[in-house]
């Protein structure tokens, strides 16, 4: 069972089963979002496929706009480089999951209309709060959507041989017409499709990976063991300090709960019921994947060699690729690659949708125009928002070119946990929860969280190449979501709101009896009120 | 007539909600920072080999997976039956 050499080796070069597979996968896609564009009429068939998805879908959905190719490649390449260490960040990645079913997923359905913004706001000042809030989001989605991008050029560029830009052309442009013209009920079903397609790859693979070793896992480690030692299998250098552990445990797991186009999906299904039916099932799906693939990384450290996967990248990123033309040939490569091309288009048009419907419901419509916009110029700004972030990820895809950007991803996680989190959970669960302590919180998050990133190990030493750096640790969840959920909590205690406590009966009530029917839109009883302005109608309370 | 009872109802039921929700959020972080702590603070224990090629660590990681996967479960369950019924209830 000696590493198979891969001289020779199809990757990197356009291969005509990864080009079929891709152009079959974009086919059916843009087949899906012309259905899709005719059935798109309203805002809310826009941002949450009106209401219509099924428990099950969305669970599958969920999945495809969570297990990016970071995870697939990234976890994959992790775990045959150094054994161990790459299922700490599986579980990491899946513990998010529960707790975005505790305490997320219902009261945000029975709540909100289409951002988690309407679920802070609900009893608060619409303007200020929607302001912090959308600026949480674009910025998540922001960090987010670069990480993509740049791992899609240069993946694209490894597995095809494509150039960078025009990969990053190609991933922009495909996913500003899902985006465009199909909206939610287009971007659901391609990260539908996405994600069987990834979950059946990934299978296969390990399939093809444990038939060698007579269909018994344990028999695959014992062979890396005696291959690279037996560290392989016990926790090595990843974790070498407990605190900054503790911190990205925080970050990963309450970073989920507060991923704005994982929040946003949650809107998508009649009810709370089919939410947290649909967390379930997603859980599942994602947890069996991470195990999938950490059996696909002890596969590739066996069956690829250690060296021939770093002699192709650096970061390990082609093992899985690379072990899946080992087991079954070119044909079987090009299948994979082309499954890696469609995980990155998903992934992209659910954050360009999340980061459209804050810019053009928060900020458009119930900024600007004081929910005071009609339905067709809506619609017009929603669209407008998508293409002008789906060029925004192009350009930035481009410009950050050659970059590290690894650490972006981490970033997103710090700042919704910081930003979004502790002020929706807040909003939620705490009757004197204010608007002046919602914005400190969400503002104190989202700044915080930047500026420790700013000061960490990772930006001063690994990327500026600085020798020290001024905050010890790389990620600053530890610090960041305390900070604002004290601050959000201080403020709230200091400057009190008579009404936002008084209409907390209100949220208590919604949040558990439900929405009914999700066209009713809460926005139509939360009166929108500007600073000012008239007193809000007491309809309500009368 | 019965509106103060009817709230008070729907009061108890958001409250035993909450304090599902917690316990199992609890679970949660239980489970996770426990293994992250072992990994931490008692390598040599997670590099144990329990049988050749499977380490106490692997196994112990996989068991998160699950456990996470397995309270989301216990709690729809919970949801889905039993609070959904009282809910329906209390609706009416």
């Amino acid at each position: 069972m000696n590493p198979s050499s891969t001289t020779g080796s199809q990757l990197g070069q356009p291969n005509t089963t990864a080009i079929f597979f891709f152009l079959l996968f974009v086919g059916v896609t843009l087949a899906i979002t012309y259905w899709a564009a005719r059935k798109t009429k309203t805002t809310s068939e826009f941002f949450a496929a009106g209401g219509g998805v099924s428990a099950l879908q969305n669970g599958f959905a969920l999945a495809g706009d969570y297990m990016s190719a970071a995870s697939f490649l990234g976890i994959a390449g992790l775990v045959a480089l150094s054994g161990f260490d790459g299922l700490i960040y599986s579980v990491g990645w899946l513990v998010g999951w529960p707790v975005v079913t505790f305490l997320i997923a219902e009261p945000l359905r029975n709540l909100g209309k289409y951002t988690f913004a309407d679920v802070v706001a609900y009893r608060l000042q619409q303007t200020p709060v929607r302001l912090s809030a959308a600026l949480g989001t674009l910025t998540v989605v922001s960090f987010y959507l670069i990480a993509q991008m740049v791992g899609a050029g240069n993946l694209i560029h490894l597995l095809f041989g494509l150039s960078y830009e025009v990969a990053v052309v190609i991933v922009g442009g495909v996913m500003i017409l899902y985006v465009l013209f199909g909206g939610m009920i287009a971007t659901t079903w391609v990260q539908i499709v996405k994600a069987v397609l990834l979950l059946a790859g990934a299978s296969a693979l390990a399939g093809a990976v444990l038939y060698r070793f007579g269909f018994s896992p344990v028999a695959l480690f014992d062979e890396a063991s005696r291959q690279y030692g037996a560290q392989v299998l016990a926790p090595g250098t990843l974790v070498s300090n407990p605190v900054e552990t503790v911190s990205l445990g925080l970050a990963l797991m309450f970073g989920t709960a507060g991923l704005p186009h994982i929040l946003m999906r949650f809107y998508t299904v009649p009810d709370a019921k089919a939410a947290r039916s649909s967390v379930f099932y997603a859980t599942g799906l994602i947890g069996y994947f991470y195990l999938v693939t950490f059996i696909l990384g002890f596969g590739a450290a066996v069956l690829v060699g250690r060296q021939a996967i770093t002699g192709m990248d650096k970061g390990g990123n082609m093992a899985a690729p690379m072990l899946a033309e080992v087991v079954g040939g070119t044909g079987f490569l090009g299948f994979i690659s082309a499954v890696a091309f469609a995980t990155i288009l998903a992934v992209v048009a659910g954050l360009t949708l999340s980061g459209a419907a804050a810019l053009s419901h928060d900020l458009w419509s119930s900024v600007v125009r004081k929910g005071q916009a009609p339905e067709h110029e809506q619609l017009k700004v929603a669209r407008l928002a998508s293409l002008f972030l789906g060029v925004l990820a192009v350009v930035l895809g481009v410009v950050f070119k050659g970059q590290n950007v690894a650490f972006m991803v981490g970033l997103a996680f710090a700042i919704a946990a910081s930003a979004n989190f502790p002020a929706l959970l807040l909003s939620m669960a705490w009757q004197r929860f204010t608007t002046n302590g919602a914005v400190a919180s969400m503002l104190t998050g989202s700044v915080s969280a930047v500026l420790l990133i700013f000061l960490s190990p990772t930006v001063q030493i690994d990327l500026l190449k600085n020798t020290t750096a001024l905050f010890p640790l790389k990620n600053p969840g530890i610090i960041t979501m305390p900070l604002a959920f004290f601050v959000g909590i201080a403020v709230s205690l200091l400057f009190p709101e008579k009404e936002s406590s008084e209409r907390f009966a209100e949220v208590k009530h919604r949040m558990h009896v439900g929405a009914g029917k999700p066209a009713v839109a809460p926005v139509a009883q939360v009166p929108s009120v500007s600073p000012g302005a008239a007193p809000r109608p007491t309809a309500t309370k009368a | 007539m019965s509106e103060p009872s009817r709230n008070d109802a729907l009061e108890a039921l958001a409250a035993s909600r909450w304090r599902v929700a917690a316990a199992l959020t609890v679970a949660t972080l239980v489970a996770y920072f426990g293994f992250i702590l072992l990994v931490a603070f008692n390598k040599p224990l997670m590099g144990q080999q329990l049988v050749p090629g499977l380490s106490v660590g692997i196994v112990l990681g996989a068991v998160v997976i699950v456990t996470a996967w397995a309270l989301t479960g216990i709690y729809m369950l919970w949801a889905n039956g039993k609070y959904d019924r009282a809910l329906s209830q209390l609706r009416r």
